[in-house]
């Protein structure tokens, strides 16, 4: 029987981080993946996803070409080609990974991992063993809403894994959830010519994000031709063949309207990959809302038996499996690693304009009775916006009143993703709003509006 | 290339350091972090050490010599490599390594200190947040004193949050002083000088030297304090950490500031600190000296912790191992010289603090009670006052308390 230090099963993003932090440790580690290496994020999320919203970056930049003086005749969008675009990006990703995991001389075992009790692993016929811990980081998959007769069935109700593989754009879409995902194939689709139709059950699109962030993005979709429905109850469903009609109740009045499309793509909800997977037999205990239990170790119910990553618990993200893999593959030789701060991941979602945000929100602040400012800047009054045509959106820094912490910070506009670790940062250092204008902004960028966010909180705006 | 030792300011005022003792010597292998030497600054003695790896290769300043700070005192380098200029001394100006731009002048002028008697405890630099620093300030509370929890021990919101005077409520302002300390909030509170307090200030002053003191005394029946003594002790065992009659003194002194805050105080020129915690500073005669290293928070101190306490101080003092935070920041001072067989005496007040207790010895006397005599061990005290913080009624009031206190040592666990 073969035998590791380190037993991880799942090769995703919490997975393969782990697997490379504990061989630099000098761990000897196995890896177990039943498909290709890399995951959900890097085959059929994060990455692909990406590399069609570029494609629809470019298709809407087209548009607005002429007005920068660069008139391009007869653009055309085929999302076949983009599609294969991003297999290709996917597919170098997860050989990426793959050469990642030979570098540190990482043994990958092809197949499906089952837990068995006294640390161990069974593939197939063999049995793996570990000397200091099994990982469990087998990750999540879309679920439907089969309640409302909404299965998916791959054709006219389908999820982000088809989407992501279609050759030919649908004529009209609806999609059922505004969160991250939703988000991004609403822009997409709409991008290749599509009529979307975005449907979200909470109040707003984006439920998540700060308030504001939600109203900038509906009004910029909506502005595009997308039609978005908050406050929507799916009541029926009836599923054609090329054609899917719903009833939807929307708004606080109940309003009933009927939408249909060719076809609805489930952007609601994911589920955990905790089955047959032998947890039970191990003594690994879920939580109430399925995940698994871990105390602050991320060690499971079981001794040695961790879980990192999406079955974990929430957020599902893969900056978030990133650290929980590497923070247990040091706890596993012996080290003391950094408590992570799960009040610190940064949420970002990749429309159109990018929305990203870290900490709380507003509407969060006021539930906590906290006592904060609010400092705002919009892109519109920024240089590099206006000279790239991107104004949309703005910052928003919500700081402690007395001390200047800073509780939360939500941009939304171009390269929002890129601009948001500016606070990441300082918050995880603990600087103040004082520390965040301290710091010089070069000039002319986006990221001179965190300046100016943090200046406008303490009363000092400059550019406005 | 090799490695300068520079002589470091190891405190705020220090300008000059005597090399003590080397504790590395040429050829030795050195690690960043290890001991080099030990230094004798204007305060205690404390350790130079390396900033760099590698091998001492040269010593250029012998035991015994006084050197300025800034001067080159070793070289760290590798084994058999070549120093230019060895033995020469540098200019001044030049930085020992950790803070290259602030270290020079910082030993030239005292580094500016916002409160008195603090500031020698600044020579150890705190690693705190800046939104740990900011709570901290805003709250009074001294970063020095709070274990840090964040990466390589740096003080972060929680661990301020955690120390042992709560942010969260700082003291509602009072229009006036009130004379029983809050146990929570603020760890002192500012009180300006009203013009009448500002008078007798100047006329006192102009009257007898910079602080007008004025001394009380009273003798104290320790027959009690004796017997808990002996019980305690007993009751320890040979666990160890006996209690001495100088640990109970100095909870009752504690524990009686804590009910008469207007003699737990500093005088500040333009305003009064009166403190809400009890440190309490503890004269200990040295070879060629005296310093007073403080017992914190005496007041919530158990007995054996005090008195635990109390001797690794007092050996540390007379090593001359203290470090500065061990040795400042005292808000009322005990000086003990009952093992000298001095009856009573006069001590003289440790400013910016208000008041210290001079404690005689423990002599038996005969004692009238009713129509008997009894023979009884007593304790003469003597109380000297800052007279523009505490006037004599209130210097009286406190000494009563402490009195009852000693005599009364259950009323200790009140």
């Amino acid at each position: 029987m073969a035998s590791f230090d380190v037993i991880v099963v799942g090769g995703g993003p919490a997975g393969y981080i782990c697997a490379i932090r504990a061989a630099q440790l000098s761990q000897s580690v196995a890896l177990i993946e039943q498909e290709k290496l890399g995951g959900v994020c890097v085959n059929i999320g994060c990455i692909p996803t990406k590399a069609l919203l570029h494609s629809a970056y470019i298709a809407m930049l087209l548009k607005e070409s002429k007005e920068f003086g660069v008139e391009a005749s007869g653009v055309k969008t085929d999302y076949g080609v983009a599609m294969k675009r991003s297999r290709r990006v996917s597919d170098q990703n997860s050989k990426g990974v793959e050469f990642l995991m030979k570098k540190h001389k990482i043994t990958v075992v092809k197949g499906t991992g089952v837990l068995q009790p006294g640390k161990k692993v069974k593939v197939g016929k063999d049995v793996y063993e570990a000397k200091k811990a099994v990982v469990v980081a087998t990750g999540s998959r879309v679920k439907g809403i089969p309640q409302i007769g909404l299965e998916i069935n791959k054709t006219t109700v389908i999820s982000s894994d088809e989407a992501l593989l279609l050759e030919r754009v649908p004529e009209s879409l609806v999609i059922i959830g505004a969160g991250a995902v939703g988000m991004e194939f609403a822009d997409i689709f709409a991008a290749f010519g599509v009529k979307v139709t975005l449907i979200e059950a909470l109040p707003r699109i984006l439920p998540i994000e700060d308030a504001e962030s939600s109203d900038v993005l509906t009004k910029s979709y909506r502005k595009r031709g997308i039609e978005v429905i908050a406050s929507a109850k799916v009541t029926k469903a009836n599923v054609g063949k090329d054609k899917v009609t719903l009833d939807v109740e929307a708004g606080e009045g109940g309003e009933k309207k009927q939408v249909s499309a060719a076809a609805v793509l489930m952007a609601a909800g994911r589920a955990v990959n905790t089955e047959n997977i032998g947890l039970k037999e191990c003594g690994i205990q879920l939580t109430d809302r399925g995940f698994i239990k871990v105390d602050k170790n991320l060690q499971t119910t079981a001794a040695g038996y961790y879980a990192i990553g999406d079955v974990a618990g929430p957020p599902m993200l893969a900056h978030k499996g990133f650290r929980e893999g590497s923070v247990v593959a040091e706890i596993t030789a012996g080290q003391k690693p950094h408590p992570i701060r799960y009040d610190n991941v940064p949420s970002v979602t990749y429309c159109h304009p990018e929305v990203a945000s870290i900490g709380l929100t507003e509407d969060q602040c006021k539930e906590q009775k906290l006592d904060y400012v609010a400092g705002r800047f919009p892109f519109s009054a920024n240089g590099r916006a206006r000279g790239t045509g991107e104004t949309e959106g703005f910052v928003k820094i919500l700081r402690d009143k007395k001390y200047g912490e800073i509780l939360g910070a939500h941009i939304v506009g171009a390269h929002a993703s890129e601009m948001i670790h500016e606070l990441a940062v300082a918050r995880e250092n603990e600087y103040t709003v004082e520390e965040i204008d301290l710091a010089i902004h070069a000039h002319p960028t986006m990221s001179e509006a965190v300046g100016e966010a943090a200046l406008d909180s303490l009363g000092r705006v400059l550019h406005m | 290339m090799a490695t300068k030792v520079h002589m470091e300011a190891l405190s705020p005022t220090m300008e000059e350091g005597r090399l003590v003792k080397w504790t590395k010597h040429e050829g030795d292998a050195v690690k960043s972090g290890d001991t080099l030497a030990e230094v004798e600054t204007d305060k205690a003695v404390m350790e130079l050490v390396a900033r760099a790896d590698g091998q001492l290769i040269k010593v250029t300043v012998p035991e015994g010599t006084t050197v300025p700070v800034g001067n080159v005192v070793a070289w760290i380098g590798k084994p058999g490599e070549k120093v230019d200029g060895a033995g020469g001394a540098e200019p001044a100006t030049a930085a020992p390594k950790p803070a290259p731009a602030a270290a020079a002048p910082a030993a030239k002028a005292p580094a500016p200190a916002p409160v008195p008697g603090a500031a020698a405890s600044d020579a150890t630099r705190v690693k705190a947040s800046p939104l740990a620093k900011r709570i901290a300030k805003e709250a009074g509370v001294d970063l020095k004193l709070v274990q840090g929890s964040g990466p390589g021990g740096r003080v972060i919101k929680r661990d301020v949050e955690a120390a042992p005077t709560p942010v969260a409520a700082p003291a509602a302002p009072t229009p006036r002083p009130t004379y029983h300390a809050p146990r929570t909030g603020a760890p002192y509170e500012d009180v300006p000088l009203t013009q009448i307090r500002k008078t007798i200030a100047k006329r006192l002053v102009a009257s007898i030297g910079p602080i007008p003191h004025f001394f009380l005394t009273t003798e104290i029946d320790m027959e009690r304090a004796a017997e808990a003594r002996e019980a305690l002790n007993k009751q320890l065992g040979e666990a160890g950490g006996k209690i001495s009659f100088n640990d109970i003194i100095i909870k009752a002194v504690a524990l009686a500031l804590v009910q008469h805050r207007a003699c737990n105080a500093w005088f500040q020129e333009d305003h009064i600190r009166y403190w809400n915690e009890v440190h309490i500073g503890m004269a200990v005669a040295i070879e060629d000296g005296l310093i007073t290293p403080v017992i914190r928070h005496a007041d919530l101190k158990s007995l054996r912790d005090i008195g635990a306490e109390s001797r690794d101080l007092a050996a540390k003092a007379r090593n001359r191992r203290l470090k500065p935070e061990e040795y400042t920041g005292s808000t009322f001072s005990v000086s003990n010289l009952g093992m000298f067989d001095i009856d009573q005496f006069t001590a003289v007040i440790n400013p910016p603090e208000a008041g210290i207790v001079a404690i005689g010895t423990i002599v038996p006397k005969a004692v009238p009670e009713g129509d008997r005599v009894l023979v009884r061990r007593r304790l003469r005290v003597t109380m000297s006052c800052d007279h523009r913080v505490i006037d004599g009624a209130t210097g009286a009031a406190y000494l009563k308390t402490l009195k009852q206190m000693l005599e009364n040592p259950l009323a200790m666990l009140l």
